[in-house]
């Protein structure tokens, strides 16, 4: 008789159906176990797959910090938009997919242990678009972040407003720029990070507007469709159109951040862009009298975190996320 | 294209309200708000200001036609008017690029703003646009940035803005001039998201069925007023704004003086929460009963604590199944 062991591998039905996924850059197939592990950018040719709000989430914050709020957010269809499909249809069907209730997600969260505002968006729920609850997400981020003055990120991925919302849709682009229009003048930090796609009315308001904008790598980034940009000049568009890379070249992006370094990147932003008056906006003193310029500071940043320190005022003091709760 | 933003003015003579059939109603008002005779801002603003002086130039570009602004008095009244401009013939048409602005257009409207807030004038914006340019130079120069730039601007300005929709209202690029106190629209004006032909290329797969993307988006003016996106709706001359530009201007000076002096007697940092809290309140959504705060802190599971225990990965949650994520996104021209 057999002998049955434990096994501690992940059970077969977390990845359902297909293991594989056929990278549509380099059209190599990859394991979904090693995309996975490599935070799906293809291994071969550095595509970066797009993330569900849950996978940026995780592979953005401090383990297990985020706290969402506002999950119970649902549409209604103020217009009775029917198309090929009745609008709420296309939202169950949507939900279903993805298990959101809309296409973002909001919370508080720390970031190498500093809080923030964060909010994701997730293409995989009718492309991400943006309508009242979506609006209302970012807006209520933006709105948190100001109140407790911690830095707001948000994630876009997203085609634009959403179409099946008509204009109460385009208001959200109003709603959501004047509050992180309030975060700049109250002097809150706004770190917008653009994901493939941030298109339409998503990058026409907030997404474009980050005090600091990061994008990552060959991300479409732009106003109006392709198709629609040709078709006023009649012919080819230029190399690289509406990519991460063209709005660098242009000055609308601070910086392309390949995945695997995106935390770290977010995380020394996050340290920098503490708001004026916050515990923690002033690095310890003695900094001032090492050289600017140290080659092995890594190492000593290494050295930080293994070695504990007494003086760990530097943090917040606030406890992250806890704040406005209940 | 060119047939759209001409608006065959041939196909739009018989007026809205005897169709019967609520789709060609609604796609009667889209014509008539495209009709090429409508009266356009620069001509709005001679027959309703008592003096215009239009100023040029974003100060970082160039200038753009297609935007124009500048300082007029209304009824004894200092006003900054900015607003989008069309051309009343092809040629003309051709040089302010069909109404539609570039990046320059919006920042030129920036300046005027901040112009009217340091003086403490109220602005006046009147919206005629099928949309912001969208080709590539416009890209390049940051349309959307602008647009957002300017909505951020419009949405803490500390002076009272009047946002007039004469024509079409398309979009981000109307938006960008539109957010004001009080919203006002002539009736036969529309208001959208998208395009009615962009809308049914993207929903129907085809622009032919635009008039039916049109109902389904309830872009007429009246629509809008009952949606609280307009304000005010003013009625046109029997036969629509292109009718009778006089009459038009007379109706619409009537509405702007007076929303200009209930304005203007409003405390400033109540008149800019007020502002907010209008576009804050903007969009509806219920909320669905689930248990708020954090989850209660759940015991793991035997195989997470000896995965834990041993040094591997907790079990995750599966990012990404199957690849719909990875499919290109079906676009949208704001």
């Amino acid at each position: 008789m057999p002998l049955k062991l434990p096994s501690f591998r992940q059970r077969k039905d977390v990845y359902p159906a297909d293991l594989w996924t056929k990278c549509p850059s380099c059209e190599e197939q990859l394991f979904n176990k090693q995309l996975d592990k490599a935070l799906r950018v293809c291994p071969n040719c550095g595509h970066h797959f797009r993330l569900s709000a849950a996978a940026r989430i995780e592979q953005l914050v401090d383990e297990g910090t985020f706290q969402e709020r506002d999950a119970g957010l649902q549409s209604e269809d103020p217009l009775g938009f029917v198309d090929q499909k009745a609008y709420p249809d296309r939202v169950a069907a949507a939900q279903l997919a993805t298990g959101m209730r809309d296409a973002a997600a909001w919370g508080t969260a720390t970031v190498a242990g500093r809080a923030v505002a964060l909010c994701v968006m997730d293409f995989g729920f009718m492309g991400g678009s943006m309508g009242a609850v979506v609006g209302e997400k970012v807006t209520r981020a933006a709105e948190a972040a100001l109140e407790a003055r911690i830095p707001l990120i948000v994630v876009s991925a997203s085609g634009g407003a959403r179409m099946q919302e008509g204009t109460l849709a385009l208001m959200q682009l109003a709603k959501t720029v004047a509050a992180t229009e309030r975060l700049r003048t109250a002097g809150v930090p706004f770190i917008s990070i653009m994901s493939d796609p941030t298109t339409g009315g998503v990058f026409a308001s907030f997404a474009a507007l980050g005090d600091v904008n990061l994008a990552e790598p060959n991300a479409l980034i732009g106003f109006a469709g392709a198709r629609v940009a040709a078709g006023t000049i009649g012919g080819e568009l230029p190399d690289g159109f509406q990519r991460a890379e063209f709005l660098y070249r242009h000055g609308f992006v601070d910086r392309i951040v390949h995945r695997s370094e995106l935390r770290a990147e977010v995380a020394a932003l996050v340290a920098f862009l503490q708001p004026a008056g916050t515990p923690g906006a002033e690095e310890p003193s003695d900094t001032a009298s090492v050289p600017a310029f140290r080659p092995l500071s890594f190492l000593s940043a290494l050295a930080d975190r293994v070695i504990p320190d007494d003086d760990s005022s530097e943090r917040p003091a606030g406890a992250p996320g806890e704040r406005g709760r209940g | 294209m060119v047939d759209r933003i001409l608006g065959r003015p041939g196909s739009t003579d018989a007026p809205a309200a005897t169709l019967a059939d609520p789709k060609e109603a609604v796609w009667a008002r889209v014509q008539l708000a495209r009709n090429l005779r409508r009266p356009r801002t620069l001509e709005l603003v001679g027959l309703i200001g008592d003096e215009f002086v239009e100023l040029h130039g974003d100060r970082l570009f160039g200038d753009d036609p297609a935007m124009v602004g500048g300082l007029a008095r209304i009824a004894g009244r200092r006003v900054v008017v900015i607003g989008q401009q069309k051309g009343a013939e092809t040629e003309d048409n051709i040089r302010r690029n069909f109404g539609m602005p570039h990046p320059e257009g919006y920042r030129k409207a920036m300046r005027l703003m901040e112009l009217a807030e340091r003086l403490r004038i109220p602005v006046v914006t009147f919206i005629d646009v099928p949309g912001a340019h969208p080709g590539p130079e416009s890209e390049e120069r940051g349309i959307a940035e602008a647009i957002a730039r300017s909505i951020a601007l419009m949405s803490r300005l500390r002076t009272p803005i009047v946002a007039v929709i004469t024509g079409e209202g398309g979009s981000g690029g109307a938006l960008a001039i539109a957010v004001g106190d009080v919203v006002i629209a002539l009736e036969n004006s529309v208001y959208s998201v998208i395009s009615p032909e962009g809308c049914a290329s993207i929903l129907w797969r085809t622009p032919d069925e635009a008039p039916t993307a049109a109902l389904a988006m309830k872009m007429t003016a009246p629509d809008q007023a009952r949606l609280g996106v307009v304000d005010i709706v003013v009625p046109e001359p029997d036969g629509g704004a292109q009718a009778d530009h006089h009459e038009t201007a007379v109706r619409l000076k009537a509405v702007i003086v007076e929303q200009l002096e209930a304005l203007e007697r409003r405390p400033l940092d109540e008149l800019v929460e007020a502002r907010y809290r209008r576009y804050r309140s903007i969009g509806p959504f219920s909320v669905a009963a689930i248990a708020e705060g954090p989850p209660p802190p759940e015991r793991p599971g035997l195989a997470d604590r000896l995965r834990t225990f041993i040094g591997g990965r907790p079990a995750l949650p599966n990012p990404v199944p199957g690849r719909s994520r990875d499919e290109p996104p079906a676009r949208e021209e704001v």
